[in-house]
C-alpha cells in the first residue's frame, strides 16, 4: 500500500522521491516525477518489448533511471519494427506473452489490438493520484493520440508515445537558384516541383515514396488534402471516390514528371538519399528525419534544409499522422508496475529528450509547447515549428482497420501502377473491389 | 537378415515348458536397436512430420491470427487459381529460378575451366572468386540496393564511362527480376565453380590425350569430353541452385520487398506477406503446400532430365 493512502506522504518518501527526481535531471525547477508513489512495486521485474528506433532506443538506454526511480527492474527487448510487429501479435495471440509492457505501432495495429483486447485498460490507473502524476491527463494528448489510444468505448488502452507527422523538407539552395518560393498549396507545390526539375543536371523538384506499401504513407497526405476519408460512418470503404482519384492523379504527376527516375521503387531510404545528396528539392516524409539531414557525415545539405508544414490541399489542410504508443499486456500480472513504466515513458523528461534529439515528437502538448524544452531542441527551429504546426492540423494517415497491411499492399500496388502509366480511377476501382471483401471479412470476424 | 543382438530373438521351442512357450513364441519383441532409433525418430517427427501435418491441417482452415480456426475444406486451395497475385508470383518464381540456375551454371562452368588450368596466383584468385558466397545475403542486398540507385549508384556511373545511358535496375518493373538475378548470379556462381572444379579434378586424363592426338579443337574437347564427363556434377549443382533459387527470400526482400508494385514478388515473398503481414495463416499454409509441391515437381523434372541424358549417353 502506498504512503499516500495512509493519509499523506511521509517525510522520508518526499525526500526519496525528490532525490530521485533531482538525480534524473530536472526540466525547469519543477520536479518531473512528483506526487506519485513510484516505489510501490520496488523489487518487481518488468519485461518490456520495444521497437528498434529512436523511441525504443531511448527507453532502453534510460531503463536504469526508471529502476532508480521505482526500484522496478527492467528487462527490455528491442526488435526491428517489422519483426517486432509479428512477434508481439503471435505472442499476444498465444495468451501468454513474454512481456508485460509493449510498444505498438498505432497506424498498423490499433484496431487489431482493440478488437482482440490484448492491452489492459489504463483508465482507472490514470485517475489514481497515487499512480499518476497530476500533469498526465487525457486532455494533454493531441486529438490524434487520443484517437489512437482510446477504444470506441472510451477506455484508455495505451499511452500515446510518439507521433509522426508528414512534413515538407525543402532544399533552400535549389529554391534560391531558381528563385522559387516555398509552396503553401499543393498546386504551388506541383508548379514549384516542375520549375525545380532539371533532369539534365540530375536535380528533381520532388522525391517521395513510390514503393508499394510504403507509398501509402505519402499517398495518405495527398488523399487527406483532397478531403478524402478512408471509411464512411458505417465503415464502408471510400478509396475509389473522386477525392482518391484526384489525389492519385497529383501523386502520379508529381512522381512521374518531377521525381528522379526509378522513384517507383523508392522507399524512405532511397528518397532520403536523393534529398541528402542535393538531387531533390522537396521531400515529403515523416518528421523524424531531421537528424540525418543535419548530420555532416551523412548529408550534403546540412544547413540548407528548410522544414515546413505540408502545403494546403484543394479541400483540406491536413498533416498525415502516424504514431506509436505503449501499453500493458492484459495478460500481465504486473499491470500497475507496467503502467508506471508507461507513464515514465511518456513523461515530460523522456518526451523532452526525444524531441530535443530530433528523434520523435511527443503526443503531449505540454511537452511540445514548453519553452524550456523547446530551447533545448538541437534541430533547427523551423523543424520544431513544422512539428507544432502539424499538430494543429493532424489527421490519421491510414484507415483504422485490422487488415492495414493488406490495405497498404493492395491500394499501394494500385498507386504504384499509376506511376507506370495506369489510369488512377481504374486502378483504384480494382483495388477497392479487391480490398472490400477483405475488410468485410475482418470486421465480421 | 538377422544379426545377433540386433534382431528379434529366434528361439527353438523344444526345450521350453508350455508356459514358457506361451510366454515367448507368439509375442513380438521390439528389436534391440530401437532405443537408439527413438531420439532420431522423435526429432524427425518433431521437426519434419509434425510441422508438415500441422501445415496441412492449417491449410484446410480459415485461420487469422487472433481468431479461432474454422474448417473450410479445400476452399483455401480453390482461392489460389483465381488469385492474380499468386499466379503472378508463380510465374515470377519460375522466371527468377530459371535465370538463377542457368546463368551461374554457365558462368560457374566457365570459371571452373579457367581455374582448372595452371597459372600464377591461381590459388589466391580462386579464393577471391569465392568471396561473394561467404558474405551475408542481407548485407550484400543492402550494398547492391545502393549500387542499383539510378542517380547515386556506382553501376550507372560505370555504364556512363562506356557511354551506356543510366538504367533503372531494380527500380523498374521490367528490369527488376534480371537485376535481382544479377545479384544471385554474382553470389552463387562460385558455388557452381567449386562443384564443377571438383568434378574436373576427378576426370581421367586419357580421353584428353587421345583427343589431342586426334587433333580435336578446344571447343570439341570441351563439348565432347569435358561436358559429358562433368555432367553429373553439373546436375548436382543445378539441383542445389534450383532449390536455393526457388526459395530465395533474403535478397529479394531486402532489395525490393517484391516491388516495384508486385513485379518481383515470388511465391516465397507472397507467402511471407500472407502469413506474417496479413496473418492469414490458413491461406498462407495452402500456399506453402503448393509451393512445396512445386519444388518437388521441379526437382523431379530435373532428375528425369538427368535420367534421360544418362540413358542417352548409355
Amino acid at each position: 500500500m502506498g504512503e499516500f493512502s495512509r493519509g499523506g506522504p511521509s517525510r522520508r518518501s518526499i525526500l526519496a522521491s525528490g532525490a530521485a527526481a533531482a538525480g534524473l535531471g530536472l526540466i525547469g525547477s519543477r520536479p518531473a516525477f512528483a506526487a506519485v508513489d513510484w516505489k510501490r512495486h520496488a523489487g518487481t521485474t518488468l519485461e518490456v518489448n520495444l521497437i528498434k528506433g529512436p523511441r525504443g532506443d531511448l527507453l532502453h538506454r534510460s531503463a536504469a533511471e526508471f529502476t532508480a526511480l521505482t526500484g522496478i527492474k527492467v528487462s527490455s527487448e528491442v526488435i526491428p519494427e517489422q519483426q517486432q510487429r509479428q512477434k508481439i501479435v503471435i505472442e499476444l495471440t498465444s495468451g501468454r506473452p513474454s512481456f508485460d509492457v509493449v510498444h505498438l505501432s498505432y497506424h498498423v495495429q490499433k484496431r487489431q489490438f482493440d478488437k482482440a483486447g490484448w492491452l489492459a485498460d489504463l483508465s482507472g490507473f490514470m485517475k489514481d493520484p497515487n499512480l499518476t502524476e497530476p500533469s498526465l491527463k487525457e486532455a494533454d494528448f493531441s486529438s490524434a493520440g487520443l484517437q489512437y489510444a482510446k477504444t470506441p468505448n472510451g477506455e484508455m488502452r495505451s499511452l500515446p508515445l510518439s507521433v509522426d507527422y508528414f512534413i515538407l523538407y525543402w532544399n533552400k539552395e535549389l529554391f534560391q537558384k531558381k528563385n522559387v518560393a516555398l509552396p503553401t498549396t499543393f498546386d504551388e507545390m506541383m508548379r514549384a516541383a516542375e520549375t525545380l526539375t532539371d533532369a539534365k543536371a540530375g536535380t528533381y523538384g520532388f522525391v517521395g515514396r513510390g514503393l508499394r506499401n510504403a507509398n501509402m504513407a505519402l499517398w495518405g497526405a495527398f488523399f487527406l488534402a483532397y478531403g478524402g476519408r478512408f471509411l464512411d460512418d458505417k465503415g464502408n470503404l471510400l478509396i475509389d471516390g473522386p477525392e482518391a482519384v484526384e489525389a492519385t492523379k497529383l501523386y502520379q504527376r508529381l512522381l512521374t514528371k518531377t521525381a528522379p527516375p526509378g522513384v517507383v521503387g523508392f522507399n524512405w531510404m532511397e528518397s532520403m538519399a536523393a534529398f541528402t545528396q542535393g538531387r531533390a528539392a522537396m521531400w515529403l516524409d515523416g518528421v523524424g528525419w531531421a537528424p540525418p539531414l543535419e548530420d555532416p557525415n551523412a548529408s550534403r545539405v546540412v544547413g540548407k534544409v528548410g522544414y515546413a508544414v505540408v502545403p494546403k490541399g484543394p479541400k483540406d489542410h491536413a498533416a498525415a499522422t502516424y504514431g506509436d504508443g505503449i501499453g500493458v499486456a492484459a495478460a500481465s500480472t504486473k499491470k500497475e508496475a507496467g503502467y508506471l513504466y508507461c507513464q515514465w515513458a511518456v513523461s515530460k523528461l523522456m518526451g523532452a529528450r526525444l524531441l530535443q534529439a530530433g528523434g520523435g515528437v511527443p503526443f503531449r502538448d505540454s511537452i511540445l509547447s514548453d519553452a524550456e524544452v523547446q530551447q533545448g531542441v538541437k534541430m533547427p527551429r523551423e523543424w520544431l515549428d513544422s512539428a507544432i504546426g502539424s499538430a494543429k492540423i493532424s489527421k490519421l494517415g491510414l484507415p483504422v482497420v485490422v487488415p492495414v497491411a493488406e490495405f497498404r499492399d493492395i491500394v499501394g500496388s494500385a498507386v504504384t501502377a499509376t506511376l507506370s502509366g495506369a489510369d488512377p480511377a481504374a486502378e483504384l476501382k480494382k483495388a477497392a473491389e479487391q480490398y472490400r471483401p477483405i475488410l468485410e471479412r475482418s470486421e465480421k470476424a | 537378415m538377422a544379426r545377433a543382438g540386433l534382431a528379434p530373438t529366434v528361439t527353438t521351442t523344444d526345450d521350453l515348458s508350455p508356459a514358457d512357450e506361451a510366454a515367448l513364441s507368439p509375442r513380438w519383441r521390439p528389436p534391440g536397436y530401437w532405443p537408439f532409433v527413438v531420439p532420431a525418430l522423435v526429432v524427425v517427427v518433431g521437426v519434419i512430420v509434425f510441422p508438415w501435418a500441422f501445415t496441412l491441417w492449417m491449410s484446410l482452415h480459415e485461420w487469422k491470427v487472433g481468431a479461432a480456426p474454422a474448417f473450410v475444406g479445400l476452399s483455401n486451395y480453390s482461392r489460389l487459381p483465381v488469385d492474380p497475385r499468386f499466379l503472378d508470383a508463380v510465374w515470377q518464381t519460375l522466371v527468377y529460378t530459371a535465370l538463377s540456375v542457368v546463368l551461374p551454371l554457365i558462368l560457374g562452368t566457365l570459371a571452373a575451366c579457367v581455374f582448372h588450368a595452371r597459372f600464377p596466383l591461381r590459388g589466391f584468385l580462386r579464393g577471391v572468386f569465392i568471396l561473394p558466397m561467404m558474405a551475408t545475403p542481407v548485407a550484400i542486398a543492402l550494398v547492391w540496393t545502393m549500387m542499383f540507385h539510378p542517380q547515386l549508384g556506382v553501376l550507372n556511373y560505370l555504364l556512363s564511362l562506356v557511354g551506356i545511358p543510366p538504367q533503372l535496375w531494380v527500380f523498374h518493373p521490367a528490369t527488376v527480376i534480371p537485376s535481382l538475378v544479377l545479384v544471385e548470379t554474382w553470389q552463387w556462381t562460385p558455388l557452381v565453380m567449386l562443384i564443377v572444379l571438383g568434378g574436373l579434378a576427378a576426370l581421367p586424363t586419357e580421353p584428353y590425350e587421345s583427343a589431342q592426338i586426334d587433333g580435336a579443337s578446344l571447343w570439341q574437347v570441351f563439348r565432347h569430353i569435358t561436358l559429358p564427363l562433368v555432367a553429373p556434377f553439373l546436375f548436382v549443382a543445378a539441383m542445389i541452385r534450383m532449390i536455393d533459387a526457388v526459395k530465395s527470400f533474403d535478397i529479394i526482400f531486402a532489395i525490393t520487398q517484391g516491388g516495384p508494385g508486385t513485379a518481383s514478388e515470388t511465391i516465397n515473398i507472397y507467402l511471407y506477406s500472407v502469413a506474417f503481414a496479413y496473418y492469414d495463416v490458413g491461406y498462407g499454409s495452402a500456399i506453402a503446400v503448393v509451393f512445396f509441391l512445386l519444388i518437388i515437381a521441379l526437382a523431379a523434372a530435373l532428375l528425369a532430365v538427368r535420367k534421360r541424358t544418362q540413358g542417352a549417353a548409355g
